[in-house]
């Protein structure tokens, strides 16, 4: 019974999560300037680091916990590289 | 280790649906009104749902998952939370300064203008 819960509301979360990833890439796609798709792009790493703990709670495995924290350092990483490419047109100064 | 969702007794259960239902809620609507919202100023308050809220109720319902299926307490997936709750503002606040920096070098009519004795 219990498991017959959790696994319904995990496929519904995953599916929300995975409509909000394709909405997030039709922002990112047609955004109209560049801070958009920035934007677009982060938003995108932290519902994908959500649908992989979704994944986690899912399949009961902790392999997925240390995936989503990568993805989590990758996406601050990479957003603040491109947030000062947009400030000052060179990453490294 | 594979924790299985049969160990978990029935109100843990609904509490952990719960959770995730409404961090993944969370989630589409702030990927709803970043889709929807006209001008980026607005748009850029949208995914902090998803990055606060969403985050949050998911890292709940997987640490009540895990704990629950395992007997004991595990509460790594705090470490994503807090990583996340300290890494966001950083992030859009240095997003928002850089368009508008963009915005008043093009002289859009839209942000206002520069002063002087706030910022150099």
């Amino acid at each position: 019974m219990s498991a017959i819960i959790i696994f319904t509301a995990i496929g519904l979360a995953q599916l929300m999560l995975t409509i909000a990833m394709g909405i997030t890439c039709v922002r990112m796609l047609y955004g109209p300037r560049a801070q958009d798709r920035i934007l677009g792009l982060d938003t995108l790493y932290v519902n994908a680091m959500l649908l992989l703990m979704t994944f986690g709670i899912g399949t009961g495995k902790t392999v997925y916990f240390e995936a989503s924290l990568v993805i989590g350092l990758l996406s601050f990483v990479a957003s603040t590289a491109l947030a000062k490419f947009l400030m000052r047109g060179e990453v490294i100064e | 280790m594979i924790y299985l969702a049969a160990d978990i007794p029935i109100w843990a259960a609904i509490l952990i649906a719960c959770f995730v239902l409404v961090g993944a809620g969370l989630a589409l609507i702030g990927a709803i009104g970043f889709l929807r919202l006209p001008t980026f100023y607005e748009r850029i308050h949208a995914p902090t749902l998803s990055t606060s809220l969403g985050t949050g109720g998911i890292v709940v319902a997987s640490i009540l998952f895990f704990s629950m299926a395992g007997d004991r307490l595990i509460a790594h997936q705090v470490l994503i939370g807090v990583f996340i709750t300290v890494t966001t503002p950083v992030t859009f606040m240095l997003l928002a300064r850089a368009a508008l920096h963009r915005d008043r070098f093009e002289n859009s009519p839209h942000v206002p203008p520069r002063e002087s004795h706030i910022e150099s």
